[in-house]
Parts: C-alpha cells; structure tokens; sequence
C-alpha cells in the first residue's frame, strides 16, 4: 500500500482556478459546491481518499493555498 | 472518507514564510502566483529574506510588494534595472532583483534592461512573458505571437505591419555582462521545478558576485486569452513553447558545476 497523504486548502486563498483538478495524478482533487469562499469561489478538497501526499497539487496552485501532509515511512501498521 | 490525522504527518508543502499569507489580486489561474511562490521559496530556502531587496515594475506585477515578506521598492515604467542598479550599488551587501513583465521589461524598459545587461550589473530580473498587457486589458505586446488576437489586434499580429515577436533572453545572452540567462515556463510540474532551480542558479549568480542574471517564464494570462486557466496552459504548451525555446542561453562557466 503506498503511503497515504491529504492536503488542507487555505479557503481565503483558494480562487478555484482548478490547475490543482488538473494536474493531480490520483485524480482526487474537485471544487466543493456546498462552500462560498469570501470572495465569492468554490475552494478545492479532496473528493476521494487516494491521496498520496505527492505535492503536485501544490506545485501548481498559484495561490499557495495547498498544505500537503503525508504519513511518516514506517508508521503504516 | 476516512479522516487522516494530520498532527501526526509529515508536511511535504506548505506556504513559504517570505510569501504573504493574503489573497493576490491577480486573476484565477494566473501563473504569476506561481512565480511568486518559487521565489520566496528560493530565497526562504537560501536563508536571504533578511537582506533581499525587491523592485516592482509597472503591470500586473507592480503590486507585487504587497506579497512578499521582505523590502520593497515601486519603480516607474520599465525603469526596475535602473533603480535596482542604484539600490545595489549603494547598498553591495544586499539582494536586489526585479520582478517584471513583458509589456514592463521588453517594450518601455527595453532600453534599461540591455544597458543594465551590458554593463553587468550584479542584479537578478525575474522575467514573466505572457504575450500581452495583461493589467490594462490584453494588448498587443512586444512578446505577441504572429497572428494572436489581442485587443489592439483583432485580426491578429500582422507581422508585415508590426513585426516578429522580440526573443528577450536570446537578446541578452549577446551581452558580455550577463552570467546567467535563462528561459523556463510555468505550464506543467516538471517545468515548474526546472523554472524553480533556474531561479536559484540566478539567486546564486548574484551571491557569488558573478554579474548580471535574469529568467525568463513563459506565463498565462487565461483572462486575457479568454480560455479557463487549464486551456491557457495547454495553448501555452502548443504555442508559445515553438517560438520561446527553453533552455539556457548563457551559463558562467562556475555556475555550470553548480549543484542545486
């Protein structure tokens, strides 16, 4: 199982601009339609659970919205 | 979905400490951000933000003092080498680059930029090339690409009446001041590491001392191109990367056994 990773969007940055939908290989980033973002956008989250904390979300996002985590090497049980 | 509990995970990226935690005012999907953010990483990551001095241009890029961590100066037109000559030559001791755009560095401030290149001056320009004005409405620029449609050039660049697109870094390469000149684009992940490490090499050329250094990044305007910002990066893909060829054009030899 490779390792597991998430990411946490900054809401008053994110501009829904989508690059990060884009280029994300696991394909499991989408824009979240139940939140208005105070000027007005549908921020980005995870849809699924296959993230892997590779941070391609992040090299793309021109806003720097993106914080990646992912699990340490060997805490898998 | 399964909630991860982050307290216990590494961090693989989070936003640079020499980057404003607000909002930019450039328009979703421009890759201006993205620019913005692989500088104040290069700097964070060489330990300059203490002693990096910032000059802004005119155009999108002039409210750029308001989102990086560090000093900052506001130059008229084009004029950004100019006052980055004065600010470094009074003050050797500290960082100075400029952050410029093509309708900025190549139209107006053509002028400067060849006689700061020339002269060698120990400055880095960060050089965004997107085919217009992007600020006052998408205009026809220097950079335009033969036949692109702008608001100033509804039937697009005719090149008989306007002329071929100017090659900046292929201009500047010719001067025997320049160390380090480089072209790198911002449209998929692996060109945007390569653009980051082309901006470190051009950071490391002024700390050694080496003479003047500039990286051109090819950039996307999806507003003014009037296409969703991942259209925009595949048209810069297929259209500008033909015309601006990445690639280094000039490499000080000491740089060349640079590792980053």
């Amino acid at each position: 199982m490779p390792l597991r990773g998430t990411i946490v969007v900054d809401e008053n940055l994110c501009k829904a601009c989508e690059l990060c939908v884009e280029a994300c290989p696991q394909h499991v980033i989408g824009l979240n339609a139940e939140i208005i973002t105070p000027r007005g956008f549908h921020p980005a989250h995870l849809i699924k659970d296959e993230c892997t904390g590779c941070g391609i979300c992040a090299l793309v996002c021109p806003e720097a919205a993106i914080t990646v985590y992912r699990e340490k090497r060997g805490a898998q049980g | 979905m399964v909630a991860l509990d982050i307290k216990d995970m590494e961090i693989v990226y989070r936003h640079p400490d020499s980057l404003v935690d607000i909002s930019t005012h450039y328009c979703p999907g421009c890759t201006h951000g993205i620019a913005h953010r692989l500088v104040a990483e290069v700097i964070d990551e060489m330990g300059l933000a203490k002693r990096t001095i910032g000059v802004a241009s005119v155009g999108c890029s002039a409210f750029s003092y308001n989102y990086f961590d560090f000093d900052f100066v506001q130059s008229p037109h084009g004029r950004a080498p100019a006052m980055a000559t004065g600010v470094k030559r009074s003050r050797p001791d500290r960082i100075v680059f400029t952050y410029q755009g093509d309708g900025d560095m190549i139209s107006i401030g053509a002028g400067e930029i060849i006689a700061a290149a020339g002269r060698g001056e120990n400055i880095t320009v960060i050089f965004l090339n997107n085919a217009n004005y992007g600020m006052t409405g998408g205009q026809m620029a220097p950079t335009t690409l033969p036949g692109m449609k702008t608001t100033s050039s509804p039937n697009g660049r005719d090149v008989e009446q306007t002329g071929y697109p100017i090659l900046a870094s292929e201009l500047l390469a010719t001067q025997q001041g320049a160390s380090y000149i480089a072209r790198r684009s911002l449209h998929d992940p692996k060109n945007i590491r390569m653009a980051k490490k082309a901006i470190r090499l051009a950071f490391e050329t002024q700390v050694r001392g080496l003479g003047f250094s500039m990286v051109e990044l090819l950039s996307t305007c999806p507003t003014n191109w009037h296409m969703t910002p991942a259209n925009a990066t595949k048209w810069l893909e297929e259209k500008m990367l033909p015309y601006y060829p990445i690639g280094d054009y000039k490499v000080h030899p000491e740089l060349s056994e640079l590792k980053v």
